[in-house]
């Protein structure tokens, strides 16, 4: 079966600079997930994403990889409704997100980590995760959040030991962690995460990297912005570089990882170390 | 849940010494000023609501308050109309006109629903006062009748003692319940981060909202209790100065707290009795011993009783 392009319109992705053997590890024949055409947002008369076109498989973990102001969070702002000034297409499981508000997003299997962590500082860890399933609880899921709750502390056992401790006194670690835990009650299909390793040790961002690709095996999809790229293209299945609003270079995370110029710009290589490796 | 208990043993201890003190208080002044502090309270605890743990700040309450003393007054003197049926005709009207005066200021944060909410309260204390074929003007409007159930009156101090703490304690028990649920949680969420509150499926819209028209209900309720007290009303109870007198009740006694409404509408209203003694000197120590409170207790005086509280504890632990 070919890829299928349902909305007549012309999938735009052959414009842009793709790598060799790209997308090609799994078989075109998955409906993607989350499917974004053509987005662009729109802060008042600026135009912060201009055009971006990509997909998320089920089961996949994508690293959306970039400098500041390249248009990575406000594509997560566009996708979790929290910012509604945007056109193109968002499909999620096939349905337009377009219209939709942040609950309703939530409702639909797609939960945001937001950059900086964003937890309620002077509410108990138990009460931050039971706002996580906000949504869940109206619904009288009592029996349901409460299991949510044992998966994530067992996942986070330090957060239960924290139970009745006020969120802002939780070390930086700690908070994404609850932030991740937060999300997660919801029950997602789809998780987003806005630079979760943002302020932390490289040792606390290798452990948040190790729950990403645990839930992942537990059959969770994963969109992932990141200004650690090297961190986040070890987990991830594929990536999007982003420059100024659009997507200059996509391709598996090996081949970005090995990519020269993603090197230079996003890893941190010298072009002297640069040149060593090419010669 | 084992909170809530607390609270509920609170609310015994509390609901058992307003008893005693309506029983015992043959002085006809203090019954008087205690009543006066019920519908403080009441107030304070509506603001209390919005602003101590919604976030959302509202420099124009005394106008719900007005107008909840005003519906009742119009429509219980000059329509003759029972009070009883006044009263949810006046916590509807409030509700009504916050429900519609909410949906666009709402939308604004901080300062700008400071500025929004405080042009409301100079609108309606403007209607008020110049509406006199309505409400009587800036002389006021009087001859309100008292409250009666059957031949039952609440005409004495004593008996409308009992009924405002009445309702006040229903209320604390309503205000806990609503804050210990999934409901106050979210409330608290949009407090510390509406963004936030918004990524975990809080619909913070709807929610203020909701939280502004209960807020306009009780204190609609507590301009309805003042009216019936006092029989006479005039706009300047219902002013600027008003609205801010609510917001310094909820800052001193504590935001985000039941009991501090309570301690906050207490000292706000008795200070200024304490005070008639200073003659001249009396707003200025008003305003000293309103600054000590937050210099020294900058969480207002729940808290910072609390701290004192356990710190000595915690010496006499050593």
């Amino acid at each position: 079966m070919k890829y299928r392009n349902d909305s007549g319109i012309n999938d735009n992705r052959a414009e842009k600079r793709v790598l060799p053997f790209t997308d090609n590890r799994q078989p075109d024949n998955i409906y993607p997930m989350l499917r974004i055409r053509n987005l662009k947002c729109f802060y008042g008369q600026i135009m912060a994403v201009k055009g971006i076109t990509l997909s998320v498989k089920e089961g996949e973990i994508i690293a959306l990889i970039g400098a500041n102001g390249s248009g990575k969070s406000t594509l997560m702002a566009s996708v979790s409704g929290l910012l509604p000034t945007w056109t193109g297409e968002i499909l999620f499981e096939g349905k337009n997100l377009k219209g939709m508000d942040p609950p309703a997003v939530v409702k639909s299997g797609i939960s945001l980590v937001p950059e900086g962590r964003l937890i309620f500082p002077p509410m108990s860890v138990y009460d931050n995760l039971v706002l996580g399933a906000y949504t869940r609880l109206r619904k009288k899921a009592r029996e349901d959040v409460q299991q949510a709750m044992e998966t994530v502390t067992a996942l986070f056992p330090i957060l239960k030991e924290r139970f009745s401790q006020p969120a802002g006194t939780l070390s930086g670690g700690e908070q994404q962690m609850l932030a991740i835990g937060r999300s997660l009650m919801a029950r997602p299909r789809l998780l987003l995460l806005d630079e979760p390793s943002m302020g932390l040790a490289p040792l606390v961002v290798e452990k948040i990297m190790d729950v990403l690709e645990l839930l992942r095996s537990q059959g969770l999809t994963i969109l992932l912005v990141e200004q650690n790229a090297r961190a986040a293209l070890t987990i991830a299945d594929r990536g999007y570089v982003f420059e100024t609003g659009s997507v200059v270079l996509e391709g598996s995370a090996d081949e970005l990882l090995a990519d020269t110029n993603v090197k230079r710009a996003y890893l941190g290589k010298d072009y002297e170390e640069f040149d060593d490796e090419n010669r | 849940m084992i909170r809530t208990d607390k609270h509920l043993i609170a609310c015994f201890v509390f609901a058992a010494a307003a008893t005693a003190t309506g029983l015992l208080v043959e002085n006809a002044y203090y019954l008087q000023v205690m009543i006066f502090i019920g519908i403080n309270t009441l107030l304070a605890l509506s603001l209390n609501m919005l602003m101590g743990y919604a976030g959302q700040i509202s420099l124009g309450h005394a106008a719900f308050y007005g107008i909840g003393a005003y519906t009742t007054a119009i429509l219980s003197t000059t329509y003759n109309i029972s009070p009883w049926l006044a009263l949810p005709a006046a916590v509807f009207t409030a509700m009504a006109i916050a429900y519609f005066v909410g949906r666009p200021t709402l939308r604004l944060t901080g300062y700008y629903l400071a500025m929004g909410t405080l042009g409301f309260g100079i609108i309606v204390n403007i209607i008020f006062r110049e509406w006199r074929s309505v409400t009587g003007g800036a002389s006021g409007f009087v001859g309100i009748p008292p409250l009666e159930i059957g031949s039952f009156a609440f005409d004495t101090d004593r008996r409308y003692f009992f009924l405002v703490w009445g309702v006040v304690l229903f209320f604390f028990i309503i205000c806990r319940r609503i804050i210990d649920s999934r409901v106050g949680r979210a409330l608290r969420a949009i407090h510390d981060g509406e963004h936030a509150a918004a990524a975990v499926g809080v619909d913070t819209a709807k929610m203020k909202l909701k939280i502004f028209v209960l807020s306009a209900a009780m204190a609609s309720l507590a301009g309805f209790l003042y009216a019936h007290q006092i029989f006479f009303i005039s706009p300047g109870t219902f002013s600027f100065l008003a609205s801010i007198r609510i917001v310094t009740m909820v800052v001193i006694g504590g935001m985000a707290s039941i009991w501090g409404s309570l301690l906050g509408a207490s000292l706000l209203t008795l200070l200024p009795e304490w005070l008639h003694a200073f003659a001249d000197y009396e707003m200025m120590i008003y305003g000293l011993v309103l600054m000590l409170v937050m210099i020294f207790l900058p969480q207002g005086l729940t808290r910072g009783i609390l701290d004192i509280y356990e710190n000595s504890r915690k010496k006499n632990d050593k």
